[in-house]
């Protein structure tokens, strides 16, 4: 130990000799804003603070006793889930009144509805544009191109991952992976699937969402592949399952049924 | 063992009868003349087993015949292949005789630990179950988030009645009163096709009060997810169910004695709860004459990756990797040569190089001693041109993405190894650091509550086995384009130069 310390003195001395030292510099390590999905306080700011008012709609209060038929009535709260889904989809985002108004109904503490409305990421605790562009980037579909996907998205719409377009109806999030690997690479629009993407046809459908929230009469893209193929089979023709598909006629021989 | 004493029960004039052993097979040989002897088996010599070759599976023994949307997902075309037909005669057969019928037929659980469903299904009805006045819960896992997988998703939408039929018969087998299907959030249209089949089946009488006429009351819901990877883990999906984060319990108590509510319950994968009828309709025998000794059945592979077409297939279990690429996905883009590597079984398995991959079976016990697994079956494939630490360094930040943050192992090993792995995708580090990445992956394995602790280790430490060259090749070269090797942490080796505070040692 006594070593390690003298030659550690020998070290310092050797470079308090070494001229000139210009200065010591120490980076500044800026943290970078996160977005909605990573953001992990609330914030109160002017259309998301707990005197908003908000209260579920009259249709709605009816799905409400609908999910909480589905649960045993002494475990009201694990309805919590679908409630917050059910305000985020009346109200826009999950605000914090959104969260107040779903504790005031299943008799939780408001911290155990915060707890759950920070844990999982379907939660916008932030205004979404009229589009939430969700693009997936995780290895299937960055192996089959995701990062010219990113770049189309980002070309097309002017905006990086985590921010929302002027307008306000592109919000652009890139995310992990959502299940649609052999169809990659491929965007969650809102509720929907667009798969099998080329950067061509990525922007074609941009334009065409955006044709359909501003032109009357213009229709909403069809969800699913955009390749021309139907789902999740080989493009090239079918490998399997081509023949006469079976009924009830295979039953087991042995008699038991 | 040596018998010093005859037996007291053998009379001793049997004993006096007795010869060697030799001439007494000897004796019991026909009397051949010595030219035909040849051709007479040895006793001690065991014939090998005709040798057996799996994968070309046919139509009429595929399950799910609806896989590319041939029919409709609704309960009349359902009901025409196949569907709800003698599912009474099912029901009332009894909990023993489903749950011999899922031993019977071999089937391992599908959801990536490959557990037996007969056995696991058998632990609901432990002793004194029927005096328990405790509602019994079957929970379906259709929280399918593991990167490569997309199978449930093609059952959920296009074969509903499949499952909801799985739901009630694995429900008899293990005498539950309601299943919960939980739905990765994302799936919102997967969600809305099976509501609506719940919808039909309910309508038809087929489930909840006295289904299907059997005088057995058995009720489905669903849950929708809300964005969480960790929720596919079973005790994780349960606290989700129950309305909290999904952040895994301890385990004993398991599920089956105290699990949703509080009360027994079964979690099972989507694929293992929607084969369990068609099993029980045609037979354990048949499921079982597929694929090796105790990886029977079939299975639905997803391939997804560098293959000319990437597709769902449903196919034989133990089918050659390269034959499973070659005869559905039109092989690997510029042929089997251009292969790299392989990720078996979806995201949390070890990659495969390519000399491993020319000749592995796609099976559970195959790709365990090829230190894989099979996991979900999801086949990611890379040819050549892949950066094939960059894909790893993508899991890597996915894992980061998705630790629930409540073991420290896992919580903050995730970060370190993608800030590692960040690195090395451009070469600033340092070769020693390799070992250190090993270490600290087998620091985390086997610390954490769930298996989120090995699915992120296993990646980084398949990447070591097989691509440690690769690695030591990027360090290289960005010493040489830099001058020389990064210090530890990533510093350039003239930081100290420039007047950066580097720690001492490094």
């Amino acid at each position: 130990m006594a070593s390690t310390l003298r030659c550690l003195r020998w070290h310092g001395a050797v470079r308090a000799l070494r001229a000139p030292i210009p200065f010591q510099r120490r980076t500044f390590i800026s943290s970078t804003r996160l977005g909605s999905d990573a953001l992990q306080v609330h914030r109160d700011s002017p259309e998301n603070n707990p005197s908003v008012p908000f209260k579920f709609s009259a249709q709605n209060e009816k799905v409400i006793e609908e999910i909480l038929a589905r649960y045993p009535s002494q475990y009201k709260k694990a309805a919590v889930m679908p409630l917050l889904d059910l305000g985020q989809r009346q109200h826009g985002f999950t605000s914090i009144s959104v969260m107040n108004e779903v504790a005031r109904m299943l008799e939780m503490p408001p911290m155990r509805v915060y707890e759950v409305a920070t844990f999982y990421t379907m939660y916008n605790r932030s205004p979404v544009g009229k589009y939430h562009v969700q693009c997936c980037t995780t290895t299937p579909c960055q192996l089959r191109d995701s990062d010219g996907i990113m770049k189309a998205i980002e070309d097309h719409l002017g905006i990086h991952h985590g921010q929302t377009t002027d307008d306000g109806l592109f919000t652009f999030t890139e995310v992990e992976c959502l299940g649609a690997c052999a169809n990659a690479p491929m965007v969650q629009i809102n509720d929907d699937y667009y798969e099998d993407l080329t950067p061509e046809t990525t922007k074609s459908l941009l334009t065409a969402l955006k044709n359909a929230a501003t032109k009357t009469g213009a229709e909403m893209p069809k969800p699913g592949p955009l390749s021309g193929r139907d789902t999740c089979e080989n493009a090239k023709g079918l490998t399997n399952l081509t023949g006469e598909p079976w009924g009830n006629e295979t039953l087991r021989t042995d008699g038991a049924l | 063992m040596i018998v010093r004493a005859a037996p007291a029960t053998q009379a001793l004039s049997a004993v006096s009868h007795r010869v060697l052993p030799s001439a007494t097979a000897a004796s019991r040989l026909p009397a051949t003349p010595s030219s035909t002897r040849q051709q007479t088996r040895s006793l001690a010599t065991v014939q090998d087993a005709p040798k057996k070759t799996h994968g070309s599976l046919k139509d009429q023994d595929r399950i799910f015949q609806n896989l590319y949307g041939h029919h409709g997902a609704d309960l009349k075309s359902a009901m025409k292949y196949g569907d709800w037909y003698k599912t009474k005669e099912i029901i009332l057969k009894g909990h023993d005789w489903i749950i011999g019928e899922i031993k019977a037929s071999g089937l391992r659980g599908r959801g990536g630990a490959g557990f037996p469903s007969g056995m696991k299904w058998s632990f609901m009805n432990f002793k004194d179950w029927d005096k328990d006045t405790k509602p019994r819960y079957l929970v379906v896992n259709a929280d399918e988030g593991e990167p490569g997988t997309c199978k449930d998703r093609e059952i959920m939408r296009k074969d509903p009645h499949k499952l909801i039929e799985g739901c009630l018969v694995a429900g008899r087998a293990m005498n539950c009163s309601a299943a919960y299907i939980y739905i990765r959030g994302e799936f919102y249209h997967e969600a809305t096709v099976l509501q609506r089949a719940i919808q039909e089946a309910y309508q038809a009488g087929l489930i909840g009060k006295n289904a299907c006429g059997s005088g057995y009351d058995f009720d489905v819901y669903i849950h929708r997810g809300m964005g969480a990877y960790v929720c596919g883990e079973e005790t994780s999906l349960i606290e989700s169910l129950e309305g909290k984060p999904g952040k895994p319990r301890l385990k004993p108590p398991f599920p089956a004695a105290v699990g949703l509510f509080g009360c027994p319950s079964t979690v099972a994968n989507v694929e293992t709860i929607a084969v369990a009828p068609t099993i029980a309709r045609r037979g354990a025998d048949w499921f079982n004459s597929f694929g090796r000794e105790r990886n029977s059945g079939t299975k639905l592979f997803c391939i997804s990756g560098h293959v000319n077409n990437p597709c769902t297939v449903e196919e034989e279990m133990s089918i050659p990797l390269r034959e499973l690429i070659d005869k559905h996905c039109g092989g690997v883009i510029g042929g089997w040569d251009n292969l790299k590597a392989v990720i078996p079984g979806g995201s949390s398995t070890p990659i495969l190089p390519k000399n491993v991959c020319d000749d592995v079976l796609m099976d559970f016990d195959a790709l365990k001693d090829a230190q894989s697994g099979l996991g979900t079956a999801a086949v990611i494939v890379m040819d050549k041109s892949t950066d094939v630490v960059r894909a790893i360094t993508r899991l890597s930040k996915f894992y980061h993405h998705e630790s629930c943050g409540q073991c420290t192992p896992c919580r903050e090993g995730s970060k370190w190894t993608h800030q590692i792995m960040e690195r090395f995708e451009q070469g600033k580090a340092r070769e020693r650091e390799i070992d250190m990445l090993q270490e600290l992956t087998k620091q985390v394995e086997g610390h954490s509550i769930c298996a989120l602790g090995e699915a992120f280790a296993w990646p980084l430490q398949g990447l070591i086995r097989h691509f440690r060259p690769e690695m030591e090749a990027r360090v290289r070269d960005y010493a040489q384009k830099r001058g020389g090797e990064a210090l530890a942490g990533g510093w350039e080796h003239d930081s100290f130069k420039k007047g950066y505070l580097v720690s001492p040692g490094q």
